[in-house]
């Protein structure tokens, strides 16, 4: 492709390479998508905008051919395709990044990334020459991890960058991304846009999901928002503000931001100073190096660090889903020794995973059984939560977070990927814990949503709950918390008041150097 | 409108096509022996190729029941054959050494015995998948292999007959009808009410379903996957006890000789997925039920009994490729897949029933 972007003005003059018309999606009592248009041109990137349950992936796995639409035509370079499926696709040019990370986790790093086109010698694989193939294009991203590593030893995050290696290891014309920064710090997004620009350059037509406005218009040229299922607009990103952005997206005239900011959760008054929980010393050999880490009745304690910094294994070492081999941990003055989750649940710890997929809901199962998941395995298989507690609760719950479809029985595996994370979120909340730990909580959620639960969590916290709250997010943690731990290359290194910004976190963490060897460690 | 919901909601049932395919197998029965849907009442008992069927069944909708639990785990259990051989060389080894062979005790005792062992094996099973987190079919194959090593040992390679009224009951005794159909239908209904009506079903589906996000929601996941496997070999055990009191003997080496293939089928059948989760023990009852009379409807047609596996082995074939997306999706994308016409409601639902794996392949099966 040899497209100047730089010269044509960006929407004028070229034909689409995606072009879709009047497609229609609809699941059993679901119409996911009804007559969308939508058109992708070369050197773009475009963004599609829309609330959780939307159908921003329904539309992307329509294009791709992993759902059959009811209706429509799809065109590619002007000719009518209907692909088989995702390698279909591929085999056509449109490379996919999907919401949920979808690789191999038995397989290494470096087949995950060139599975199916392996560079051979004689005709077998040649793993060297693999390796080293896979550890340049990690480079390219800034990631510097042993291409020969297992994929499943690795936090999500670097599944996702490894996802994303992979998409953009072919060459492409069409290049999808779906929400693929959803649990990407700062510099990996920024290293994210660059290689996203470079290809935009070059010709490749970008198709981006975020429900993080600032990337949303930092990098996309064009935008289209759909909202419930349906068309709502398709503008330059430069002519739309985002107060209109998110009022076509919510589709209310709400005083938009203004107000959603207003409503977003605040550190509230001074917490208490009566422990909850009281860890001393804990660690564990290859995870977390041991830390000392007190948390008070009322306390929202923000986990700030880089990608592998061990944010999510010091999480996992209280809740005891990791064993940790040093240290002590005290709930209310009591010694509670970590066997397993269950003795951490049992004392009144929560522990919400930021692998919804793989740690998180369990996708058969519906809403409601997802929903009580935690508080049945509480009481015991003998015990079975009655009937009329286990819908008053679902319902409560399903009508607290706005989980859509708001049907209890719904499984959860077909809901939308922030309406997933609502549910499991929703299953700590019922079982009231003392201790909740979050990790990652408003991953892959939009907006509203999003200052929905941060509310929720400042709320929780007023009412006497203690709140370990993970994200890559500084801005969010920093005003959400009353105290940030701060954490690098696997250990605890600071802890910051209450008057922490993000400025100040960043100084602690920014020395970047020996980043690569945290994450590869 | 509202009458017709019922009718939707049974067409959408996965249990139809099994059902369906039941009466199909039934039906060609009666055509070719119209006798075969007698029934006669004589000295107080009930008669017939339909009770036949049923009591036959029986130890292979037992071991399906429990081998229906294992495969929502995400496990299987290649093992309960052996554990049927065990059972039945246990129980007839110790009546025959008792001081009164005749005796009730003699056979309590035995049977007790018996399942006593058989729970110990599956313990020996759940260990090694749920502790030590060997593959299942790898984990169960040792029992599998050995399992009839060892009763050929507890029966010193010969096949022991016993003469005893009470042992004789469980398998061949009659309350109106058969006992070993009364004693499946027990088993059946216990394990229902323990599961649905309490959490243990949802526990275990969800462990099947996802390990990791049930171990980290709190569940015994190890406990549970571990209680199945003794389920299981309980009963199997039962199962055993029920075939070598038919014929009053233990056999080591041909009781329940490919028993655990008839269950995996009947669960498969009945519509659970190899891959664990959401099971149906409705759907194995169904699919027990297939099985034995495909057996009985090859006997009776008189072909060769050497024909049978060949007819099961289609059957598995059949299931396995069914059960494949790949295949699916090639199937289900011959009707749909008319681009810029909307489909009505009903379409797409249609066609997937004809797609569903048991009504084709027991179709063919019943063709040939
Ligand atoms: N396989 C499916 N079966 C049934 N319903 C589905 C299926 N996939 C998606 N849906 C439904 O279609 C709607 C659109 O879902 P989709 O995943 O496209 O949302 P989204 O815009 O990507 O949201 P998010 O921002 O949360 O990822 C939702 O209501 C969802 O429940
Ligand atoms: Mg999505």
């Amino acid at each position: 492709m040899s497209v100047d972007a730089k010269q044509a003005p960006r929407e004028a003059g070229r034909a689409a390479v995606v072009q879709m018309r009047g497609i229609s999606v609809e699941f059993p009592g679901v119409k996911a998508l009804q007559e969308v248009d939508f058109r992708l041109l070369p050197g773009e990137v475009h963004a599609l905008m829309g609330e959780n349950g939307a159908g921003k992936s329904t539309l992307i796995k329509a294009l791709t051919g992993v759902y059959t639409p009811t209706a429509g035509v799809t065109l590619l370079d002007g000719r009518e395709v209907s692909f088989s499926g995702p390698a279909d696709a591929q085999d056509s040019g449109i490379s996919t990044v999907y919401q949920e990370v979808n690789l191999c986790p038995n397989l290494t790093v470096a087949e995950n990334i060139l599975l199916g086109r392996e560079p051979r010698r004689f005709g077998a694989v040649d793993g060297r020459a693999c390796r080293a193939r896979a550890a340049e294009l990690l480079a390219d991203m800034g990631l510097h991890i042993d291409p020969g590593s297992v994929l499943a030893e690795h936090p999500i995050a670097i599944q996702q960058l490894v996802a994303i290696a992979r998409a953009v290891a072919v060459d492409a014309k069409v290049l999808i991304l779906d929400e693929p920064t959803s649990s990407l710090d700062q510099d990996e997004v920024a290293e994210l846009f660059r290689i996203m620009r470079v290809l935009r350059d070059r010709g490749v037509a970008i198709l981006f999901v975020s429900h993080f406005l600032e990337q949303v218009y930092e990098i996309s040229d064009r935008m289209t928002v759909l909202r419930n299922g349906r068309l709502v607009g398709e503008h330059l990103t430069a002519d739309l503000s985002r107060l209109d952005l998110v009022s076509l997206m919510i589709g209310r005239e709400l005083g938009a931001l203004a107000e959603v900011e207003r409503l977003a959760g605040q550190a509230g008054e001074e917490a208490s100073t009566v422990p909850v929980l009281q860890a001393t010393g804990v660690g564990r050999k290859g995870s977390v190096a041991p830390f000392d880490l007190q948390i008070n009745r009322g306390e929202v304690v923000g986990l700030a660090g880089l990608l592998g910094s061990g944010r999510t294994e010091l999480a996992r070492l209280l809740f005891g889903a990791d064993r940790p081999d040093s240290g002590q941990v005290r709930i209310d003055g009591k010694a509670l020794h970590l066997r397993s989750p269950r003795a951490a649940i049992a004392a009144g710890i929560a522990y919400c995973s930021e692998d919804r997929k793989g740690e998180g809901v369990v996708a058969d199962l519906s809403i409601r059984d997802n929903l009580i998941l935690a508080m049945q395995a509480a009481n015991g298989w003998a015990r079975p939560i009655p009937r009329k507690t286990k819908d008053q609760l679902v319902e409560k719950w399903i009508k607290a977070l706005d989980i859509r479809p708001a049907d209890p029985d719904a499984l959860v595996g077909k809901l939308s990927g922030g309406n997933q994370q609502k549910v499991l979120l929703a299953r700590w909340l019922i079982t009231k814990p003392k201790v909740l730990i979050l990790d990652e909580p408003t991953r892959g959620i939009d907006i509203g949503a999003k200052t929905q639960i941060q509310k929720l969590v400042a709320e929780l916290a007023q009412e006497g709950m203690a709140v370990v709250y993970i994200s890559a997010e500084l801005e969010e943690v920093a005003r959400l918390s009353h105290r940030v731990v701060v954490m690098k290359d696997r250990s605890k290194i600071a802890e910051l008041d209450q008057h922490a910004t993000v400025d100040d976190i960043m100084r602690l963490i920014a020395h970047v150097d020996e980043r690569s060897e945290a994450v590869a460690a | 409108m509202t009458s017709t919901r019922p009718l939707d909601r049974f067409r959408s049932s996965p249990l139809l096509w099994p059902l369906v395919a039941l009466v199909v197998l039934l039906a060609a029965n009666a055509v070719v022996r119209p006798s075969f849907l007698a029934l006669r009442f004589q000295d107080g008992h009930l008669y017939g190729s339909l009770v036949d069927i049923l009591k036959n069944g029986a130890p292979t909708l037992l071991i399906a029941l429990g081998m229906c639990l294992v495969i929502a785990t995400r496990g299987i259990d290649l093992s309960v054959g052996a554990v049927v051989a065990i059972a039945g060389a246990v129980a007839c080894s110790s009546i025959v050494g008792a001081g009164d062979p005749t005796s009730a005790k003699a056979a309590f005792v035995g049977m007790g015995l018996a399942l006593a062992l058989c729970a110990v094996l599956g313990l020996w099973n759940g260990f090694l998948v749920a502790a030590l987190r060997i593959q299942p079919i790898i984990a169960t194959l040792v029992l599998m292999t050995a399992g009839r090593g060892i009763a050929m040992l507890i029966t010193d390679g010969q096949i022991i007959t016993v003469r005893n009224p009470t042992f004789r009951t469980v398998g061949a005794g009659f309350l109106l009808l058969p006992v070993s159909i009364l004693i499946a239908v027990a088993v059946f209904v216990l394990v229902a009410i323990v599961t649905r009506k309490t959490a243990l079903g949802l526990l275990i589906e969800s462990v099947g379903i996802n390990p990791e996000a049930s171990r980290l929601a709190g569940l015994r996941s190890r406990t549970i996957r571990w209680t199945v496997y003794v389920f299981a070999a309980i009963c199997a055990g039962i199962a055993g006890l029920m075939i070598s009191s038919n014929v009053s003997a233990a056999d080591a080496n041909n009781a329940g000789l490919w028993i655990e293939m008839d269950a995996i089928l009947a669960v498969v059948i009945g519509g659970t997925s190899l891959a664990g989760g959401r099971y149906s023990l409705a759907g194995t009852l169904l699919g027990a039920l297939i099985i034995q009379t495909l057996t009985t409807t090859v006997y009776s047609m008189g072909i060769a009994p050497e024909i049978t596996l060949v007819f099961k082995a289609v059957v598995v074939i059949a299931v396995c490729l069914l059960q494949a997306p790949k295949v699916r999706a090639v199937l289900l994308r011959r009707t749909p897949r008319r681009p810029a016409r909307p489909v009505s409601d009903a379409e797409p639902a249609a066609a997937q029933h004809a797609q569903t794996p048991t009504a084709s392949m027991v179709e063919k099966v019943a063709q040939s």
